[in-house]
């Protein structure tokens, strides 16, 4: 089990089409992927779960990956927090 | 008639509504609720487990194409973030911890999918809610929609599969997508609650030669599912449990019109002229493709009013002017060598834009050709796709409501622009397209002279001209007795349309409710009008009435009529004619 911290720096925060990116990339690998913040755990496998993440930017996640590829699959994901969803 | 509405005569319940489509029915009540989206819960069986969770993906494999087919829809017309918002819905659909979590509460609490899909997704709707910031209240709108169209495709399954048997449908309201979803099944007959003899429903289900009677107001609350019910739609009753003397009569009198109507079906073929050889065009109104089959074998010589308003309501985006082109070309290739009015939408300002616009008077408001000169891209497009499936030459354009000269000239520009972007586009039309008008305000009716000479023809819309000369809305049951096709003013009013047109060598139909009823077939043909434009039902019913009758009589008894102060002698005057000429003929007094 790996955890993570990551913010998030893109201007328009986890909207819908981040949160589609994301769930995108995870599906890839098989390792559980939750997402928490606030006290809330979500699957970061689910689209609707990560659709009730009210994160604006600049605020702060905790992620958890656990399973077989989770060193991949925290690289990638991070990553793609780190690069704003390839957003502005 | 004056008739207490509801008659209860101990196990028997009579109910009194509004005939809107003919013929006589047995059989038990499906009562059918359409305000469902609120899911009950309900438990099931651990043996329907297998099958409530095939409906569950059965649905979610339904919304998903619905979507598509929306996007799909949508791609030029919807801005980006449209598309993304309908992408995030189809990616809830395939959300496998979702769907995941769905099933495996079915399972362990043996409950109803639909009850389960509220409960599960409403989790997540509360979070966003309650989250401070606007943008996640409109994503909880977006999960709600989500929702509903999960539950609305399990139900509709559901009422699909329990529909094998015959049944009359007994219903609050129902729409015309409904009234055609429920004819795939073996519909026995419709009954409402609520609606008029010319709610599009009940015109659909004449068409679709579904018996109808609507304006029941507490159908639905007298009747138990799987009640025996008896129903006449020559006469609007609505009988719950009824008597065997009751049967008994009401079987006999379906025998008697059994036997008219299977004569007329002989009559199709022939043409619709007068003994005299005055030939009439008699054509057939329709609102969908699937009605031009049956309104051929019912020996309709065109299509006198092509209603196109489906096409446009209920969807999230205007419809593309292919999928427009492909219906227009189709009902263009199978009424060949006859012709097709396509009125051009008909729809009132709030079905374009709901929610952003209420009008206090919408029949006096934005509505018809009105509407579509404020929206220049929709009418050309639909302009566009009307003038493609013209190659044939058998292709005319109508437009609705209109009450100005301008507003004609104004439209008759937008055809134009419309062939110049076909010719740019090297697209083939007919450029000598007909293009006419619908005479349905009193504008129209009283400057007709000046309006005929800017179309080539009229066509006559009784409904919404009545509303209009008699100022009454003919939905409102407080003064719908006013609602007087006959009277007077109405009469003269076509008259009035029909001696303009001619004056101007124009030719003049009519695509109005009362092209369709027998007891107005010889006034309006001895008023010289040309075409008759009706429900296919009645088409066979029509022509046996002109053939039965001289044009030189028929001039005769118009101008009788003429004469006539009131409505009531008026009908009464043309009963006791029709009777005369057609005894055999099955009239509702």
């Amino acid at each position: 089990m790996i955890t993570r911290t990551v913010t998030i720096v893109n201007r328009a925060g986890m909207h819908t089409r981040p949160a589609a990116a994301l769930v995108k990339l995870a599906a890839r690998f098989q390792a559980e992927f939750t997402i928490m913040k606030d006290g809330f755990e979500i699957n970061g496998k689910s689209i609707i779960g990560v659709m009730t993440l009210a994160a604006e930017q600049g605020s702060t996640l905790d992620l958890r990956f656990d399973g077989p590829d989770e060193e991949r699959a925290a690289a990638e994901v991070v990553a793609l927090f780190e690069r704003g969803f390839d957003e502005a | 008639m004056t008739m207490d509405t509801v008659h209860d005569l101990g196990n028997e319940i009579t109910i009194k509504g509004i005939a809107a489509a003919p013929g006589i029915v047995f059989g038990p009540a499906y009562v059918y609720s359409r305000q469902a989206v609120r899911a009950q819960m309900k438990p099931i069986l651990p043996s329907e487990i297998d099958s409530e969770i095939e409906r569950l993906q059965a649905a979610v494999a339904r919304s998903e194409k619905e979507l598509q087919k929306i996007i799909a829809y949508a791609a030029e017309k919807l801005d980006e973030e449209h598309t993304k918002i309908l992408e995030a819905q189809i990616m809830i659909l395939g959300d496998a911890i979702l769907m995941g979590a769905v099933e495996r509460r079915i399972r362990a609490e043996l409950t109803n999918a639909e009850f389960i899909v509220f409960d599960e997704i409403s989790k997540y709707k509360r979070v966003m809610l309650s989250a401070a910031d606007e943008y996640m209240h409109e994503r909880a709108h977006d999960v709600d929609d989500v929702m509903n169209r999960i539950i609305r495709n399990i139900q509709d399954q559901k009422l699909v599969s329990r529909l094998e048997g015959e049944a009359i449908i007994v219903t609050e309201t129902l729409s015309p997508a409904d009234t055609v979803i429920f004819s795939r099944n073996r519909i026995l007959g419709y009954a409402t609650d609520t609606g008029g003899a010319t709610s599009h429903a009940a015109i659909l289900s004449r068409s679709l030669k579904i018996p109808a009677v609507v304006g029941l107001r507490s159908a639905t609350k007298h009747v138990r599912a799987g009640d025996p019910i008896a129903m006449d739609g020559y006469s609007g009753l609505f009988i719950i449990r009824p008597s065997e003397e009751t049967l008994e009569t009401l079987r006999r009198k379906a025998e008697r019109f059994r036997e008219f109507e299977e004569r007329l079906v002989a009559i199709s073929t022939l043409n619709a002229e007068t003994p005299d050889h005055r030939h009439l065009e008699l054509s057939a109104n329709i609102e969908f493709a699937e009605e031009l089959e049956f309104a051929k074998a019912q020996g309709a010589a065109g299509i006198g009013l092509f209603r196109t308003e489906s096409q446009l309501i209920g969807r999230n985006a205007y419809p593309p002017e292919e999928e427009l082109f492909e219906t227009y070309r189709t009902i263009a290739d199978a009424i060949f060598p006859h012709s097709v009015i396509v009125r051009v939408f008909d729809v009132g300002g709030d079905k374009l834009a709901p929610g952003s616009f209420q009008e206090n008077n919408p029949f006096l408001g934005w509505r018809g050709i009105r509407v579509l000169l404020d929206h220049p891209e929709l009418f050309l497009t639909q302009l566009r796709a009307i003038l493609r499936s013209s190659t044939r030459k058998n292709v005319r354009i109508m437009f609705p409501m209109v009450s100005t000269v301008e507003e004609i000239r104004a439209a008759r520009a937008f055809v134009r622009q419309a062939m110049d972007e076909l010719v740019a586009r090297r697209e083939a039309f007919d450029a000598g397209i007909k293009i006419g008008i619908m005479v349905e305000t009193p504008a129209a009716v009283l400057s007709a002279d000046r309006m005929a000479t800017e179309v080539d023809f009229f066509s006559i819309g009784t409904n919404d001209l009545t509303q209009y000369i008699m100022a009454v809305d003919r939905d409102n049951t407080a003064v719908a007795s006013l609602y007087q096709q006959f009277n007077p003013a109405v009469l003269r009013a076509i008259r009035m349309t029909i001696d303009a047109a001619h004056a101007h060598r124009k030719w003049v139909g009519m695509c109005g409710e009362m092209a369709g009823d027998p007891l107005a077939t010889m006034l309006l043909l001895g008023m010289g009008l040309d075409e008759f434009s009706v429900i296919p039902s009645v088409l066979p019913e029509i022509k046996k009435i002109i053939r039965s009758v001289k044009y030189k009589d028929a001039r005769k008894i118009a101008d009788r009529v003429m004469l006539l102060a009131d409505e009531h002698a008026i009908r009464e005057m043309l009963a006791a004619v029709l009777r005369n000429q057609l005894p055999e003929l099955p009239l509702e007094s």
